[in-house]
């Protein structure tokens, strides 16, 4: 490509489809981020993560989608809105978060956390079925998806012996409407 | 004075002890707690993380229950209540989404609640009402008061205290008698979501802000959300045996301490639910 700028990281293409995708589905003007930093300064998962919260919003201003759906950052995100809160220009960030989430998931992409993914797949499955959540099954679920069998075992085992796990799931009346509800979540 | 009551999932399992105190305490104050009828989970932070017109869907059916109930809806757990609270605001800003999730679902919510944590209910109350029933003042009680994440934030949202220093709980404590200590980590993150999926990162982030509350002074900590507390009370002994401190702090309801300054039964409150024993810091009261 002619007007491509190449490094050992990036290509700046210089489209703008992704970003203008990204912000009609978080409802966010992500050019106006001018990469101060506060948000990934005020980030409790940064530290960890492979990208920072504003390397994500510089990336969707280059078009580079694949670096940012890729990402561990945005499964990592626990939607705190510390960066909401702080950030100057009134970015979003928790919502563009939520849909880099949700665009990566409808193209096929390999979720960077894939244990972050399957919790929530499981918690869903849960709300689903019941409309509820009951942990001991969705825990299950969850454990079984991911084969991260024994992590926490004891502490569940406590939680159960102060009654605080129920065991019998609660199921609400009106499931037909929890279907309908599901088919908001679109998944291509 | 009633509210329609949306206790949530964790309410009805974790948090039984949550649930218990606020029921007592609320009654105690004389408002009326009446439980949303067949309400169901309100997606939590797996429903907006993966979809936001599910997200949105799920509590929007809880809220337009509320509405035919005619009251304004009270939700104890900090997740929820930030679900509740930002469906309700989003259908006010974004009447074509509202339109959209409306037409899939059939849920029709017409925006006419407003949706309160415990802390703006108690705010509403007063300290000087809430002064007025206590029997036995918490005196000695030096509770590091932790807001968490999703009570207060987004401000624009939320409307209520302030997002980075708030202070609606310390007010509660000092009406009971307690002195609540100044400390920097009242809305840090304790990472709740990631609890299965990354238990790592939640011991990290759960030391800061034990070890924090424990350098600044505070003989337990009062949270209003069952996945603060949680996390904060079941993961000490990881904490302790990862960083090599001692932290035995408890980690209490800010429903449990009212109910034991109005002097309520103690059975009602749940007490022996929590897994660092409050007993020795509620000694003398
Ligand atoms: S705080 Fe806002 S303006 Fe600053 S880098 Fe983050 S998103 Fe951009
Ligand atoms: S909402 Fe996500 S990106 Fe923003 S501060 Fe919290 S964890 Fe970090």
């Amino acid at each position: 490509m002619a007007n491509a700028v190449a490094s050992d990281r990036l290509t700046v293409t210089g489209n703008k489809d992704f970003q203008t995708e990204i912000e009609k589905l978080s409802g966010q003007n992500i050019a106006s981020c001018y990469q101060c930093g506060e948000c990934t300064a005020g980030c409790p998962v940064a530290y960890t993560a492979d990208i920072t919260p504003n390397q994500v919003t510089r990336l969707v201003q280059l078009g580079q989608a694949d670096d940012v759906l890729k990402s561990s950052m945005i499964w990592l995100c626990v939607g705190c809105e510390t960066c909401t809160t702080r950030c100057p220009r009134k970015v979003d960030l928790a919502k563009v978060m939520d849909a880099l989430r949700e665009v990566s998931v409808k193209r096929g992409i390999a979720s960077g956390e894939p244990n972050v993914r399957t919790f929530h797949e499981s918690f869903l499955s849960a709300v689903q079925r019941s409309g509820r959540v009951h942990e001991i099954s969705m825990i299950g679920e969850y454990k079984l998806r991911s084969l991260d069998l024994f992590s926490d075992i004891f502490l569940g085992a406590k939680m159960f012996l102060k009654g605080k796990l129920a065991i019998m799931p609660s199921m609400i009346k009106n499931r037909d409407e929890m279907k309908k509800i599901f088919c908001t979540r679109k998944r291509s | 004075m009633k509210y329609a009551y949306y206790p949530g999932c964790s309410l009805h399992s974790t948090a039984k002890e949550y649930d218990m105190s606020t029921r007592a305490v609320f009654n105690e104050l004389g408002i009326e707690l009446q439980e949303i009828p067949d309400w169901n989970c309100c997606g939590a932070t797996s429903g907006h993380a993966m979809s936001r017109e599910l997200g949105l869907a799920l509590p929007l059916r809880d809220l337009a229950t509320a509405e035919s109930m005619g009251m304004d809806v009270l939700a104890p757990c900090a997740a929820c209540f930030a679900r509740l609270k930002t469906a309700d605001t989003t259908a006010k800003d974004d009447p074509a989404l509202l339109q959209s999730i409306t037409e899939q679902t059939g849920i029709k919510y017409g925006g006419g609640v407003e949706v309160l944590s415990v802390l703006k209910a108690f705010s509403a109350v007063g300290a000087e009402e809430i002064a007025a029933h206590v029997k036995k003042p918490l005196t000695g009680l030096k509770p590091a008061c932790y807001y968490g994440c999703l009570l207060l934030r987004p401000p624009d949202v939320v409307q209520f205290d302030d997002a980075e220093n708030p202070t609606s709980m310390d007010d509660v404590m000092k009406a009971l008698g307690a002195e609540p200590v100044d400390w920097p980590h009242k809305t840090e993150c304790c990472g709740a979501s990631l609890a299965l999926s990354k238990s790592d990162i939640v011991v990290k982030l759960t030391h800061d802000i034990l070890a924090m509350a424990k350098k600044s002074g505070a003989n337990c900590i009062v949270a209003a959300c069952p996945l603060c507390q949680a996390n904060l009370d079941t993961r000490q002994d990881q904490v302790e045996a990862k960083y090599g401190e001692k932290i035995g702090l408890p980690v209490l309801y800010v429903t449990q301490l009212m109910g034991m300054a109005f002097g309520l039964p103690i059975s009602e409150l749940g007490l022996n639910k929590l897994m660092i024993s409050p007993d020795k810091v509620l000694a003398g009261i």
